[in-house]
Order: C-alpha cells, then sequence, then structure tokens
C-alpha cells in the first residue's frame, strides 16, 4: 500500500489548501489589512507615535505586567495542574471545571468583579490597603487581572502532558537514588518544559492584548497605569485611525519578537533534553547512573 | 422533506408579511445611556405618526458609546438619523459627508432638544464642604472622574473646570491650565466610563466628589436611594447638548428623509419634551421647564461654543495627543 494511504486524514493536498485558505482569511488578510493602514504613515511617524512619553509608558506597562502575569501562572498553574493530574480528592472535577471559567466570563465583569473585590472597601482590599497593600486602580491591579484571564492557559496545557509521564518514572528515579529535587529537576521538568512554556507564551500573548478587564482595575492613570490598548481607543475617540492602526503595528511586532523568542527556547529546551532519550533513561541520569 | 419545505416557505411568508405590515423602518444610532429615553420616546412618535399618516413605522436602536457608533456609521451602519451626546462625532460624520455641513442649522436650538448640566455628587452632609470648581483643588479632596480623553463625561468635567478657571479674577488659559492641573493631582483614578465612576463613587465609596451629568443624579438616587448623597451645582457648570441629526445618504438611499425628519422633528414636540423631562433632561420648552422647576433648579452654564469656539476646536486644544490635557501629564 502506498504510503499516503496510511494517513487517518484523507487528501493532503486538500486540507493544505483549506488550511491556508482559513489562516489567509481569518489572520492574514485582517492583520495585512491593518500592516497596510499603518504604512500610510511613514516609518519615522510610527516610531515617532511609538516613541513618545505616553506610548513608551504604556508598552512598559502593558509588556511588563504580561510577563509578570504569565510567570506567576507559570509557576502557579503548574502547580494546579500537578495536584489536578496526580491526585484525587473530594471536588477535584468541580475545581478541574473552575479553571475553564475566566475563558468563559466576559472579561469586563471580571474587571468589575476584581476591582469591586479589592478597592478599599472591598472583601480583600480592605484587609490588604492597612497592610500599605493597594491592588485596584494601580498597576498591580493590572498584573491581578491579567492573572485572572489567563490562568487557563497554562494549566490545560500542561494537563495533559503530566498525565503523559507516568508515576514509574518518578519510581525508577527513586529507586536508583535520585532525590525528589533531582527527579523533578531532571526528569519531570524537562519533560514538562515545552509544555509549560507553549502555556506561557499563549497566557503572555493574550495578556498583552487584554482590554475589557484591566481598564476597569487598572485606574488609567497617564505614566503610570495606562495600557497600549487604552491609547489605542484614545487614539480612535481622537478619529485618529492611523495613529491607533501605528501603535498596535508596534505592539504586535514587540509580540512577534518574543513570541519568537520563546518559541526557540521551547525547541531549545525540547532539543536539549530529549535526544531520543527515553524518559527511564532520564530517570537514570537523574541518579547519576549512566544512561 | 415535505414538512420541512413547509416550514421553509412558512418562515418565507412570515418574512414578506412582516415586510409587508412595518411600511418602514427607522434605525437611531444612538449614545450609550440613552436607551431610556428613546425606549419612552419611539412609542409616543409611532403612535403620533401612525394617527398623522396611517402609516406604521418600526423603529430601531442602536446604542454605543457615542464615538463608537459614530464610527460605525461612517463605515455603513445604515443610521437614518443620529442621536449623540456630544457635537464633534456629528461634525465627524459632516466631514465625511454623510451629514449636511449645516447639521446644526436644520433644527432649533443648535439642533439639540434638550440639555443637561455637569453637577458634584458629594457624600451625605458633604463633609468636606465641596460648594464650587475651586473646592476640588483642596488638599485631601478626592475627585472622581471618567478618563477625559476617552469618555464625553470626562470631557465635559475637564472644560467645566477649565471655563470656570478662565472666568476668575485675572484668569486665563495658562492660569486655568494650572488650576487642572492641581485638579487632577487630586484625581486618584480615571474611571473607564461614566457608569464605571458612579459605581467607584457610590459602591467602592471612593473619594469624595463625583462629577456627571445632572441627569446621571437621578438614576443614582434610584438605585442607591437619595439620602445617600448630595447633589452640588457649581457657581459656573457646561450646559451639555445632545445633538440631532438626520443621515442624509442613508435616508436618500432608503427614501425615508420623510419619517426622519418627523422623527426628530417630533423631539420637540409637547409630548417629546416631557418625555425629556421625565428623564431628567432639561426640556427646550420654556413651560415645561418651569413645570418642572423642583427638578432642574436655575444654574449659571456656559456652552462650548461661547468658551471655547465649538467643539471641534475644544477637542483639539484639549483632548488631542498633545493638547491640553497631556500637557499636564507630560512636561514637555
Amino acid at each position: 500500500m502506498p504510503a499516503k494511504n496510511h494517513r487517518v486524514l484523507p487528501g493532503f493536498g486538500l486540507a493544505l489548501g483549506y488550511t491556508l485558505v482559513y489562516l489567509s482569511l481569518l489572520i492574514l488578510l485582517p492583520l495585512g489589512g491593518m500592516v497596510l493602514k499603518a504604512s500610510e504613515l511613514g516609518f519615522g511617524q510610527i516610531i515617532d507615535i511609538a516613541l513618545s512619553e505616553r506610548s513608551l509608558a504604556a508598552f512598559r506597562v502593558t509588556f511588563g505586567a504580561s510577563l509578570l502575569a504569565a510567570a506567576l501562572n507559570a509557576f502557579f498553574g503548574l502547580i494546579v495542574a500537578w495536584i489536578l493530574v496526580r491526585y484525587s480528592f473530594p471536588g477535584k472535577r468541580f475545581v478541574d471545571a473552575l479553571v475553564d471559567l475566566p475563558f468563559a466570563l466576559p472579561t469586563a465583569v471580571a474587571g468589575i468583579t476584581l476591582s469591586t473585590l479589592y478597592a478599599g472597601n472591598g472583601w480583600l482590599g480592605r484587609y490588604l490597603e492597612p497592610l500599605g497593600v493597594k491592588i485596584a486602580y494601580t498597576p498591580n491591579g493590572i498584573v491581578v487581572a491579567l492573572i485572572f484571564v489567563t490562568l487557563p492557559f497554562v494549566v490545560r496545557t500542561l494537563q495533559p502532558v503530566i498525565e503523559d509521564i507516568e508515576s514509574d518514572v518518578e519510581e525508577a528515579a527513586a529507586s536508583l537514588g535520585a532525590s525528589r529535587w533531582q527527579t523533578f529537576s531532571r526528569v519531570i521538568f524537562p519533560a514538562i518544559a515545552p509544555a509549560l512554556l507553549t502555556g506561557f507564551a499563549m497566557a503572555f500573548s493574550r495578556a498583552v492584548g487584554e482590554y475589557g478587564s484591566v481598564i476597569f482595575i487598572a485606574g488609567n492613570l497617564p505614566l503610570i497605569s495606562e495600557i497600549t490598548p487604552l491609547l489605542i481607543i484614545s487614539k480612535l475617540e481622537q478619529y485618529d485611525v492611523l495613529g491607533a492602526t501605528a501603535l498596535a503595528v508596534v505592539m504586535l511586532a514587540i509580540s512577534f519578537v518574543l513570541l519568537l523568542a520563546i518559541n526557540f527556547l521551547q525547541w531549545w529546551s525540547a532539543n536539549r533534553y530529549k535526544n531520543d532519550e527515553p524518559l527511564e533513561a532520564a530517570a537514570g541520569r537523574a541518579a547519576g547512573a549512566p544512561a | 422533506m415535505i414538512r420541512f419545505r413547509r416550514s421553509i416557505s412558512a418562515v418565507l411568508l412570515a418574512l414578506v408579511a412582516g415586510a409587508a405590515l412595518a411600511d418602514t423602518t427607522l434605525l437611531n444610532a444612538s449614545y450609550d445611556v440613552a436607551r431610556d429615553v428613546f425606549k419612552d420616546y419611539n412609542p409616543l412618535f409611532q403612535k403620533y405618526w401612525k394617527q398623522k399618516t396611517g402609516e406604521s413605522i418600526e423603529l430601531k436602536q442602536s446604542h454605543g458609546g457615542s464615538s463608537k457608533q459614530v464610527r460605525s456609521v461612517a463605515d455603513g451602519l445604515e443610521a437614518d438619523v443620529v442621536t449623540m451626546n456630544q457635537a464633534n462625532d456629528i461634525e465627524f460624520l459632516a466631514d465625511k459627508g454623510l451629514v449636511a455641513k449645516e447639521w446644526s442649522k436644520k433644527f432649533p436650538n443648535n439642533a439639540s432638544p434638550y440639555t443637561s448640566t455637569m453637577v458634584f455628587i458629594v457624600r451625605k452632609g458633604n463633609p468636606k464642604a465641596i460648594k464650587d470648581w475651586g473646592d476640588l483643588v483642596a488638599p485631601g479632596v478626592q475627585v472622581i472622574v471618567p478618563h477625559p480623553k476617552n469618555t464625553g463625561n470626562g470631557r465635559n468635567t475637564y472644560l467645566s473646570a477649565w471655563a470656570w478657571a478662565v472666568r476668575q479674577k485675572g484668569g486665563n488659559d495658562k492660569s486655568a491650565q494650572e488650576f487642572l492641573g492641581k485638579l487632577l493631582k487630586n484625581v486618584p483614578l480615571f474611571a473607564a466610563g461614566g457608569r464605571d465612576a458612579t459605581t467607584t463613587f457610590m459602591q467602592r465609596q471612593m473619594g469624595d466628589v463625583l462629577i456627571t451629568f445632572e441627569s446621571e443624579a437621578e438614576l443614582i438616587a434610584r438605585e442607591f436611594g437619595k439620602g445617600e448623597f448630595a447633589v452640588v451645582y457649581p457657581s459656573l457648570t457646561m450646559q451639555t447638548e445632545f445633538p440631532v441629526a438626520i443621515v442624509d445618504k442613508v435616508v436618500d438611499k432608503k427614501g425615508t428623509r420623510k419619517q426622519a425628519q418627523a422623527y426628530l422633528d417630533y423631539l420637540w414636540s409637547k409630548e417629546g419634551q416631557e418625555n425629556a423631562a421625565q428623564n431628567y433632561l432639561r426640556p427646550r420648552d420654556a413651560e415645561l421647564l418651569k413645570k418642572y422647576a423642583a427638578q432642574f433648579p436655575p444654574v449659571k452654564t456656559f456652552t462650548v461654543d461661547e468658551v471655547f469656539g465649538g467643539a471641534g476646536k475644544a477637542f483639539a486644544t484639549h483632548f488631542k495627543d498633545g493638547g491640553s490635557f497631556d500637557q499636564i501629564y507630560v512636561q514637555k
């Protein structure tokens, strides 16, 4: 039998054509249109808009808060995913379903709820503010909103990968004398690192574009807590569509470069540890045995 | 299969019949909080139009942020009329050639059938004794307003404070900008919109004073109870207009000019004006204003045209990138 008949889905040509058309229509066309619109401005003008003091401050806030939120989610999301896969406890299904809620909730509702919660008279804010921790209407609020909105990405990308690591591997590592930390850092972590990075990257890119939840909790003070999407809206209020697209294109370019870097890191980490080495061998290596 | 076909023809029939029943459809693109006004106004007009011409008319509403709405109309949303809360939004449509250049002369009163003013909402008993714009810059006073660059509410507040400062003894643009600088230092956050500012002030109990439309104060009373706050009228405040216009391009294409004209004209009728008053908007009709005097105390107002030479000019000077608002934050 010819090899191509072994493929599960028939018609490689058709499927590829469909993929290209689909991606072009839904992603390349709008983005291309945006870049084309922005190109009505000269390169110099785009740079001027991007380097104005307000834009720079907004870029710092947007990308800083997004990276921080994605990093925190990578750490805590890993714990959540691990608990959900490896342990069984009463109400586990309920907790598992809870993880998806941030996806389902309209982001504006999330923003209003969070700011009510963290405001000076809110359930949490009333205890935090006397301690000097201000969340609502400060850049901290932005990070909180972004953590909320992007949590599911890390958890959901990690869960299937953790499920794939059988606990025999850990047992093998332990029986070969690996400590808990060695087992984690040299057996488990390398196996989940690529997925963790994927989750991180998705959380980050979602956070960069987030508007609805952030504006309700940020406070929106110029130079302090204004995010780039707010500046874009502000340009649209002035009917300055060109200026708005210019900002959007710069934002897109920065995100693209960062995502590319993350992708590279992911590829590198996958290759570094992999080398077609089975997990059992990694378990042995972790314990100091020759692979 | 037969049943399926039947149901399809039934649907088609219903569609045709529906179109025949409502002779004409008008779409009114409006700003966000106009919902209540037009929810009450539309049935009034339908009744009036049916009586006058025998034609039943279907009225559709589209609501959203004022500038967002106008952009949709420019991009092809087929609205017969626009009823907005900022003149520069209609100005934008005029620039695009969708609305007559002389739109503000096409109807009486600058094409604004009713008005409102910007007022202070303070906490019960006015503990910080806030009486006028000058009190807002006192140390320790927190002022809640929506973002002046992104919301009409915020812009009206900013311009009101500016106009007041310019009219003080020895006041000029420079002193006004300094005054605004001090005022903005007392603004702990910029709310996302008018309603968000209200929630922040009333529900989250942030700030000592909220600046908003007089009409909004009544809605707050309904929501949170009258005793919870007090309304303060400053010595000078903006008369905010709610301009309306016919979208020429759309009515000419749809052949609905007659109906659209009548729809907007009727806003100035006794019924239309009374409806506005019931929704806490100040009617232009002097008699009705007297009738509802308890609700609309006399207040000294200015219009944007008088002080700033038009909405477009005010926007360009103060809220465009690099305008007076930006200068306060970015000293360069």
